[in-house]
């Protein structure tokens, strides 16, 4: 059937043929409409683009010691603590003296970065191990998930810490040793997606249109299994930011001049009396950027997967 | 039942082994021995004393010997703290580190069914509300951020009620006497009680949609009863899988708890004994550990076994 | 005074899509003793009415009107109150057995709570009460079955609980929900014997839901039809069924296919296509236990036929006779490690089964399948053109994409749908819009024959009769082969040139399909036959039914081939058995032995 000979009607008819409510339109829509997580993005992008732009943000250097300042309270607080002498400082200042406020901000970066990288980390592994196991099936699949089996009930922790022991300290390292504890829960839920998804019908359908093995997985499987992943890597975040938290509370974390949010927490807990800014500030920041993922990340799950009541 | 007990059992031991064989290797691998940070000693003594240690041994071999000390329940002997034994250290500080993580488990448990059914019940109304918001809150601070709070505002400032003060001990065991336990039972448990009632109350949420919970209904029950007998256990049933990473989240926990409050437990031994290189003790720490880890996901099988008759048949 | 009386019910739902005004001001009467057929399609708001009426509405309903049990009002009572009646003079059994029962609680124990929660009673007593009602409801060795969970039954077996569950109190009004909608054939029968038992022998009144009107006409004494939440007519059973006033119904009835219809098939067979050779397909399957070996599930076990271009072949036969597993035998679709087919496949003289990966891919151009259920057979993140092209993409490559549009919107107006919803997506169409879209797949690269495996199953009656107008009107302007698999022997007849009959992987009986209904041999067929549901008040009352006695039994059970041969029997469950052979008993017309 042509159109051709339908000109008149042909811009009205072209526009409609482009009608089509995919689920991610339909998902999208969703999100947006959830308060919590619109807010929870803006927010997180706020804090993003600080940590970014940090150094335009202040005009001290994160290790820039002030013997004169130490411990101050922040510029704004009333009373004797405040620092007066030599400038602004919005949150104060730590125990030699260096602008907590930019700190916060570097400690944005590391966090983030931390948070991102490791993500990404358990992300590949957990993907490929995951599609895997659950695309083989059969033996392979029960001999892969074993192995994630009895990794789940080693006390990782205690490996992380043996790792960044045996390797003093080492940045990079960090990143691999946080996304190596975290791959676990990614690759058991790429892989019983994948084997849901394996059983569709529509797998069949495709399989008796002649469709390949490879593009059935890339065509089909893969394009069904991303949604529930990306719930889960939005709510892993904030748990490799707590984990790289807890290590440099333990020392083996960020090493100084460098700094997390987890170093500024755990060095503002010893002096949570004395100067509670140095604790509240950056746990403040730590914990507005945790509620924000968790909220981004329910607020993808209920988007993706919409129950009514 | 019996034999998916027993295959579950089966499936334990391999795990164990694979965990002591990892941690053996590792450690090794690390540069530096146990001995690095003293002082320089005459090479004919640290030939001795890497000789009376096995050290100069190759990996393998040293790997044989201590498997075999192992099977006999010998851990070996403390590289650092040389007056003790590795099973002395460990039978020092296990049974305060066990206290103190049932304790904590139990509450959590406990506090966190309960808070997570209720919240289920009153699901989108403020109870579900603030109860979902305090589980967020409590998941999000590290635990050494509420540890030294809840010190300071129970041990340091008191609370003040009813004209009087009470306080509550901040450091020190004290034997395991009642005070000298609440707060580091309760920091303990706090991030656990959050994820556990945020886990039953979606569980419970999911159920009573069901259809079986409509025919319940439709029988005549009461709500008790079709909450008690017919919601409740089925709704337990991913709580019970998560109660391994549980116990594993305790053991991560109780390190910073036991160092902050001041715990006599295993917990401390172990960062202290990895930055020293402590070859044994850390070996016997992380069999502990291990080993309870694994313990306690083979009860949790069985208990998934008992709860859900379907699991038994497979 | 009516035992149920229900007023201007009206039941809304607040959805995060906007609100769904599922009831629309519904008034009904229920008279003691008598059953109240409720027939509707999807969307008709039938079980949502009886829902709201026994309190059972999901949390985001709302309901008003009035529900009135003789005499006293139900609606808005608080729990407690509800609960006097609920469950003891008014209860309900659902669609799906399976889901319906509570996992982890005994059967037994689930009965006598429904008891135990109305009458105060000993223990010992109410479970002596619970062994009689399942005897009642014909569950063999009921003490044992006491003790057994749920998923150890099978389906007509949890259904009978179900009623076992609502009748032991005693109550004056069972409402039944689609009661055997998931049930097969012949169960279905067997349930419905039952509740015609409760209402004659126990003067229980009777609400029967369901989108069947032959089990209607062949239950009910008053019926109620309804559309999108309204009652579009009502009356006695006759007067609905003979003589319909409103067009809605009229179509009902239309749509639904009898036995005694006639039937024109437009095409005459041609060239042999196909040949089946003694096809069998196992799949392992792990034992209980610890050291447990695994059996051999026989889902196929031998079968064997022809097929020729323009032909329909109709496959018969419930749950577990191996009906799909034969499709996807045929079609090459079972991975020779999950399912060990063997025998020969002989597509227009090449044996398929011998052939290579590359030669199965070429000829898929010549056979295609269309799914049971519509949406599921759709990948939901494409597009509905994507998904119809996707054969023609993979199977002739190198076309021009506008081309390939172009056929796939000629396709689309072939099998009237509307070309420009070409970039509509699964979920916005309706199922019968979806099954189109599957079928315009299944054309597309012209294949010379089409397994259609439940193809119409999961559709409402009179998208059904649309469907398989299409289907057929198709076959005549293509000349194609077809194989139309379905449990539904009234849907088949329309369709088929010849039947074939399964029964747990074999073949008992196979005919002209003028020859198999007029005169079936087969105990099988003859139960089956008789267990089919006419939408005729007067036939339905009038039948002679021959039950098959008890559920299907389990394959894996080697007893159980010989059902209906018991004479050859040997009592042990992995004995080696006696195969019944295929008898020709007229011309064309094979059966298998029986006793």
């Amino acid at each position: 059937m042509s159109w051709a000979g339908h000109s008149g009607r042909k811009a009205e008819t072209l526009e409609r043929a482009f009608v089509g409510r995919s689920l991610w339109a339909d998902a999208r829509a969703r999100l947006f409409r959830n308060r919590a997580a619109v807010a929870s993005m803006i927010v997180l992008a706020i804090i993003t683009l600080m940590a970014i732009f940090a150094p335009l943000f202040s005009h001290y250097a994160y290790d820039a010691v002030d013997y004169d300042l130490v411990t101050c309270a922040p510029s704004w607080w009333p009373g004797d603590a405040a620092c007066f002498a030599g400038g602004t400082h919005w949150f104060g200042t730590d125990a030699v003296g260096r602008d907590l406020f930019v700190r916060v901000l570097y400690g944005a970066r590391v966090s983030l970065a931390v948070g991102v990288v490791a993500t990404l980390v358990s992300l590949v592994i957990g993907v490929l191990y995951g599609a895997t196991a659950g695309y083989l099936g059969g033996r392979v699949d029960a001999l892969m998930m074993r192995a994630v089996d009895i990794l789940y009930s080693l006390p990782f922790i205690f490996f992380v810490i043996i790792l960044m022991v045996m390797f003093d300290r080492n940045f990079i390292l960090l990143f691999v040793a946080i996304g190596a504890v975290v791959w676990l829960t990614m690759a058991r839920i790429v892989r019983g997606q994948t084997l849901s998804a394996k059983q569709k019908e529509y797998i069949e359908a495709a399989r008796a249109a002649g469709v390949s093995p490879f593009g059935i997985i890339v065509r089909h499987i893969i394009p069904n299994v991303v949604g529930p992943v990306v719930v889960y890597v939005t709510l892993t975040v904030p748990d490799v930011i707590l984990t790289e938290s807890f290590l440099s509370f333990l020392g083996l974390g960020i090493q100084e001049p460098l700094t997390s949010w987890g170093v500024l927490i755990s060095d503002g807990a010893n002096t949570m009396e004395s100067a509670p800014w140095l604790l509240v500030f950056p746990a403040l920041f730590m914990a507005v950027t945790l509620f924000c993922f968790n909220f981004i990340g329910d607020g993808l799950r209920d988007a993706l997967d919409p129950k009514d009541y | 039942m019996f034999r998916y007990a027993l295959r579950r059992f089966l499936g334990a031991l391999p795990t164990l082994f694979i965990i002591v064989t990892l941690a053996f290797f590792m450690m090794r691998a690390a540069p530096g021995g146990p001995f690095d940070s003293q002082r320089k000693l005459p090479p004919e003594i640290e030939h001795n004393i890497e000789v009376a240690y096995n050290l100069d041994k190759p990996l393998i071999v040293q790997y044989g010997i201590y498997l075999g000390r192992l099977a006999r329940g010998d851990l070996g002997p403390s590289y650092k703290n040389k007056d003790f034994t590795v099973a002395q250290l460990i039978g020092i500080g296990l049974p305060v580190s066990v206290r103190l993580g049932l304790s904590a488990m139990t509450l959590a448990l406990f506090l966190g069914v309960l808070l997570g059914v209720w919240a289920a019940l009153c699901q989108n109304r403020w109870q579900d509300y603030s109860v979902m918001a305090l589980a967020m809150a409590a998941i999000t601070i590290p635990t050494f951020v509420t540890a030294p709070l809840l010190a300071l505002i129970f041990g340091v400032y008191g609370i003040h009620v009813f004209g009087q003060e009470f306080y509550l001990p901040v450091g020190g065991w004290n034997g395991g006497a009642l005070p000298n336990m609440v707060l580091p039972v309760i920091t303990l448990a706090l991030p656990q009680i959050a994820i556990i009632a945020r886990l039953t109350r979606g569980s419970m949420i999911e159920v009573m949609r069901s259809n079986y919970i409509r025919t319940a209904r439709a029988k005549g029950l009461s709500g008790e009863m079709v909450v008690w007998r017919h919601a409740l256990r089925a709704a337990l049933l991913p709580l019970v899988s998560y109660l391994g990473p549980a116990v594993a989240g305790i053991l991560t926990g109780s390190l910073i708890v036991e160092q902050i409050f001041g715990v006599p437990g295993i917990g401390r031994y172990f960062i202290q004994a990895a930055l020293n290189r402590d070859y044994t003790l850390v070996m016997g720490v992380v069999i502990c550990y291990a080993a309870l880890i694994i313990a306690l996901n083979f009860l949790a099988d069985i208990l998934y076994g008992l709860l859900d008759p379907r699991v038994r048949l497979t | 005074m009516a035992l149920l009386e229900i007023r201007d019910l009206d039941v809304r739902f607040s959805t995060r899509d906007g609100e769904v005004h599922a009831v629309k001001g519904v008034s009904l009467d229920i008279h003691e003793g008598t059953c109240l057929g409720v027939v509707g399609e999807s969307g008709s708001g039938k079980s949502q009415l009886f829902l709201a009426a026994m309190g059972l509405l999901a949390a985001n309903g709302k309901v008003s009107g009035s529900v009135r049990y003789r005499g006293k009002e139900l609606l808005g009572l608080p729990a407690q109150e509800l609960n006097q009646f609920r469950g003891s003079k008014v209860t309900m059994i659902f669609q799906d057995p399976l889901t319906s029962l509570t996992p982890h609680m005994t059967v037994g124990a689930q009965i006598v709570e429904a008891l135990t929660s109305h009458r105060k009673m000993p223990r010992e007593e109410a479970r002596a009460r619970a062994r009689e009602m399942l005897d009642y409801v014909r569950i063999p060795e009921a003490a044992r079955r006491m003790k057994q969970y749920p998923h150890e039954l099978s389906g007509g077996m949890r259904q009978r609980v179900m009623i076992a569950m609502a009748t032991i109190a005693g109550p004056d009004l069972v409402i039944a929900d689609e009661p055997t909608t998931a049930l097969d054939v012949t169960v279905q029968a067997q349930i419905l014997e039952i509740l015609r038992a409760l209402k004659i022998e126990k003067r229980t009144a009777l609400a029967l839901i369901s989108h069947d009107m032959g089990v209607i006409a062949g239950n009910a004494d008053q019926v109620m039809v309804m559309r999108h939440g309204e009652v579009v007519e009502r009356g006695t059973v006759e007067s609905v069924f003979h003589a319909p006033e409103q067009d809605y119904t009229k179509m009902l009835l239309a749509s639904m296919p009898r036995l005694s219809d006639p039937v024109h098939l437009a095409t005459r067979p041609g060239e042999m296509l196909l040949e089946v050779k003694d096809v069998r397909v196992t799949f392992p399957v792990k034992g209980d236990g610890f050291f447990a070996k695994t059996r051999a599930l026989r889902a196929v076990d031998g079968v064997s036929f022809t097929l020729r271009a323009g032909e329909t072949l109709g496959v018969v036969g419930e749950s577990g006779c191996g009906k799909s597993t034969l499709a996807r035998a045929v079609m090459q679709l079972i991975p020779p490690s999950a399912g060990h087919p063997k025998g020969e496949v002989l597509w227009l003289g090449r044996d398929l089964t011998r052939a290579r990966q590359n030669d199965i891919r070429a000829a898929r151009k010549d056979f295609q399948i269309v799914f049971q259920d519509p949406l599921a057979s759709l990948d939901p993140r494409m597009p509905i053109g994507v998904s119809i092209a996707e054969p023609l993409k993979t199977l002739e490559p190198g076309r021009a994409r506008t081309e390939v549009r172009d056929r796939v919107r000629k396709m689309m107006a072939h099998v009237g749908l509307d070309p420009q919803w070409i970039n509509r997506y699964p979920h916005e169409l309706s199922g019968g819009q979806n099954q189109r879209v599957g079928i315009a797949r299944a054309m597309i690269v012209r294949p010379k024959m089409v397994i259609c495996d439940e193809a119409v199953s999961a559709l409402d009656v009179s998208i059904q009769a649309q469907i398989v107008a299409l289907i057929k009107s198709l076959q005549a302007e293509t000349g194609l082969a077809l194989i139309f698999i379905s449990h539904d022997l009234a849907v088949v007849r329309q369709l088929s040139h010849r039947v074939m009959v399964l029964y747990l992987g074999r073949v008992v009986e196979t005919a002209d399909a003028a020859a198999l209904y007029a005169d079936p041999r087969h105990p099988y067929t003859r139960a089956l036959l008789s267990a089919v549901p006419t939408p005729d008040p007067d036939v339905e009352r009038g039948k002679t039914r021959t039950l098959l006695t008890g559920d299907l039994p389990s394959p894996l059970d080697s007893r159980a081939q010989l059902t209906f041969l018991k004479s050859r029997r040997i009592d042990d469950p992995d004995a080696m058995q006696y195969r019944p052979k295929l008898i020709e008993v007229a011309q064309g017309h094979f059966v298998a032995e029986h006793d």
